[in-house]
């Protein structure tokens, strides 16, 4: 069902024609109550020439809608395109509510195309154009032969990527401009039923028992739709649910894993603070014991779901003098409600707007002393050695990425046109398109197989550094070449490429900045010279 | 009511989201190295299994699939949606099976199997042929309900309503039958990873057509030449209606 308003696409900011509403001579909805199609044509602006978009309803009535969203789709195939029927002429059921001969095509657009519009009404069924719009943005085949992959693994990829593209790459960019992912919790009981939130943790409280390079997959294909909400799940699944499996007892395990497995809670992870970030030991949240409570003081910052979590992980200082400080730090399980826990203002990022971020407070909060998770003052252990594998699985946001870039800067050159030819010909776009994809390859290769290793029990910081710092920095190069592929249609936001340059700069700070990883890096080289 | 062992066909087509292209020698489109999924409207048919075997009405659902050795990987899907076995019935390299072929071959694979219920996909969306059902269900000689948005299962019968060009027929079949499955019977569910785990271990059957018993018969339809379409064509702005009027009578189009 089209909007009453123009999603932001339909309407680019760069024209200056005001007139919303239809233009005289266009047809109106069939469905919305003969409604206008409202969008603002101009006729100034020459980027905008129209091409017809059939609607999957019964009358088969054409929708007129901007180049510019034809430009982003391959163009529709219609119908007639689909291998052994007449040419030309309209198949009979195209035309007429002959419901029988109607294009499988059209049909299983509309299969795909009911999650992005919802229920709605019976009429609104019929007239699945979301549907029918998305089915050219289904993206560049990834090739998992060559990507080692097993076959569980490419079935896993193919869930992912149909279940991401149908129900968050819809909403992705309304996610990025409000700065808010409406449906959230939603989205993560979905999650759950789909079995990836707990990818890590042991059948026994709901998880699948599988290994980090499932993990990097699930990551990648959400970060390929919505970077946001993929850096959220990576808070929420590597975070939050890996640190509680790996160093929880029993008792903790059983009362917090089976809701953050499901859905129902959402997780976080709670250890940089205003005035310490890459020098996280030095945090100053206090943690006094009195009795059998940890009574916690001071506040966090950057911390992702922040604002909408129920179970975080939080290091404090149980003891502020320890020698080195880093034998000082706890980690503990706090939930929200738990009395002087609060959360202050979200932030307002560059990117991954709609990956809630905000700063913890902490006034005289009690947390149960069997809510330590480790041992006390060893919670370094805890933070550094979880450090290692959030890399690990974070390295999957800047893969996911540099293929949505991909996704949208090749179709998109093979359609754009210059000079005579689509521009994707011209030797310059070619190396560009060259750089962008072995890019992407090496870094995946990199990433799947210290994955493998870690998967084997061989774990290693120094790789595990190496595959962040790598395709972090490589996510922002494809990205500013995907924006520079696109021109100027690169720099308007009613395509994604600036979303994605916005997105794939926080790879290169969160998670240990891309200094710090040089440090580990080399500081590892060092310890085998010393 | 007496537990069923349901057949869901299921066929392997190109992704509906590809952009599909005329293969070199325009005599077919270009398969190798284009994504392949399970056909959606076989998906719809496949979930229909499921939710009966869910409800109790069915004990045992069987996803079979005509093809090549690569639809093993779309049989290993259905088995991620719920089948709990799958049987590749392979066919050599050649033109691919058409509707007349992958009924005989389901016919002759229902004569060993002995299902009470056949579901399938209305129409595959690469041929949109929209003839397999009826062709196996006239094999067979067993009573078909096609287009079915709702299929409810009776003593010995299924209750299906289907949608017609007039409206929305109920009929009761006696079981056995064929139904196919359209777009309305059903939302589709996702392979969950568990799913896709346990799937590893369902059985998987790969025999060939002769085993079954089905003659070879080559395919009697050949494809002569397949091109796109020409290219859209700028319209005209008439005036008014005279004009549009007088337009079409000189095109001849009234």
């Amino acid at each position: 069902m089209l909007a009453a308003r123009p999603p932001p696409w339909l309407a680019p900011a760069c024209c200056s024609s005001p007139s919303a509403g239809a233009l005289p001579g266009l047809p109106r909805c069939p469905r919305a109550g003969g409604g206008p199609l409202s969008f603002r044509p101009p006729v100034c602006c020459s980027r905008w020439r129209f091409g017809p978009i059939k609607c999957a309803g019964g009358r088969g009535q054409a929708l007129f809608l901007p180049r510019a969203a034809a430009l982003r789709l391959p163009p529709l195939p219609g119908p007639h395109q689909r291998g052994g029927r007449r040419g030309g002429a309209l198949p009979r059921g195209w035309a007429a509510p002959a419901r029988r001969c109607r294009s499988g095509v059209a049909m299983a657009a509309a299969v795909i195309g009911r999650a992005a519009v919802g229920a709605g009404l019976r009429g609104a069924r019929r007239c699945q154009t979301l549907g029918l719009l998305r089915r050219g943005c289904a993206g560049l085949a990834v090739d998992d032969t060559v990507n080692g992959l097993s076959e569980e693994q490419r079935q896993l990829r193919q869930t992912m990527t149909k279940f991401c593209q149908e129900h968050l790459a819809p909403k992705a960019q309304q996610i990025d401009q409000e700065n808010e992912f409406k449906g959230m919790r939603e989205f993560w009981k979905k999650l759950g039923e789909l079995g990836v939130l707990g990818i890590t943790a042991p059948v026994e409280y709901g998880g699948s028992a599988l290994g980090y390079l499932d993990h990097v997959l699930v990551m990648e294909e959400i970060s390929r739709a919505s970077a946001a909400v993929g850096l959220s799940y990576g808070a929420h699944s590597n975070l939050c649910i890996n640190q509680l499996v790996r160093n929880g007892n029993e008792a903790q395990k059983n009362k917090y894993l089976p809701k953050l497995i499901s859905g129902e809670h959402i997780g976080a992870l709670a250890m940089s603070e205003p005035n310490a970030g890459s020098d996280v030991v030095s945090m100053k949240l206090k943690a006094d014991k009195k009795g059998d409570y940890f009574v916690l003081n001071g506040n966090k910052f950057w911390i992702t779901n922040g604002p909408d979590a129920d179970v975080l992980i939080v290091y404090a200082k149980t003891d502020i003098n320890a020698v080195p400080p880093s034998r000082g730090i706890t980690a503990f399980i706090v939930e929200r409600g738990m009395p002087g826990f609060s959360t202050a203002q979200k932030l307002d990022k560059l990117g991954m707007r709609g990956s809630d971020t905000c700063e913890l407070i902490f006034e005289d909060c009690k947390v149960p002393a069997e809510n330590v998770l480790g041992t006390l003052s060893k919670g370094v252990y805890v933070l550094m050695s979880g450090l290692d594998l959030e890399r690990l699985v974070l390295s999957g946001g800047p893969l996911g990425l540099m293929q949505a870039v991909l996704d949208h800067a090749v179709p998109y050159l093979h359609v754009r046109e210059a000079f005579g030819q689509k521009i994707g010909h011209f030797q310059l776009m070619q190396g560009k398109m060259a750089d962008m994809y072995t890019r992407l390859m090496a870094c995946r290769q990199y990433v799947y197989n210290v994955a493998k290793a870690c998967d084997r029990g061989h774990f290693n910081a120094k790789d595990c550094a190496g595959v962040i710092l790598y395709s972090a920095e490589c996510a922002t190069q494809v990205a500013l070449d995907g924006i520079q592929c696109l021109g100027g249609n690169g720099y308007i936001n009613d395509y994604p490429m600036g979303r994605f340059l916005r997105d794939a700069k926080l790879y290169e700070i969160g998670a240990g900045t891309s200094e710090v990883r040089r440090l580990i890096i080399g500081r590892a080289f060092n310890a085998t010279f010393k | 009511m007496a537990a069923l062992r349901v057949l869901v066909g299921v066929k392997r087509v190109i992704d509906y989201a590809v952009k599909v292209r005329v293969a070199a020698g325009g005599g077919g489109v270009q398969t190798q190295g284009v994504k392949h999924s399970l056909n959606p409207f076989c998906e719809i048919a496949l979930e229909e299994a499921v939710r009966l075997r869910e409800r109790g009405a069915a004990a045992e659902v069987i996803a079979a699939s005509v093809g090549t050795r690569a639809c093993q990987e779309t049989l290993r899907t259905a088995l991620a949606v719920g089948a709990d076995r799958g049987v590749l019935l392979e066919v050599g390299e050649g033109p691919a099976p058409g509707p007349r072929e992958a009924a005989a071959a389901l016919a002759g694979l229902v004569g060993r199997l002995r299902p009470d219920l056949v579901l399938l996909g209305k129409q595959a969306i690469d041929d949109d042929c929209n003839q397999t059902g009826q062709l196996l269900a006239a094999m067979l000689d067993w009573p078909q309900g096609t287009f079915a948005s709702r299929v409810e299962l009776e003593a010995g019968a299924a209750r299906v309503q289907r949608e017609v060009d007039g409206g929305l027929e109920t009929l009761r079949l006696r079981l056995p039958a064929v139904l196919t499955a359209d777009l309305r019977l059903n939302e589709p569910r996702y392979a969950t990873l568990p799913n896709i785990m346990k799937a590893k271990k369902k059985p998987l059957e790969v025999m060939s057509a002769s085993e079954l018993g089905v003659p070879p018969s080559p395919p009697r339809l050949r494809v002569l030449k397949l091109e796109e379409p020409p290219g859209r064509q700028g319209g005209q702005r008439v005036e008014n209606v005279a004009a549009l009027l007088e337009r079409l009578r000189n095109s001849g189009c009234i």
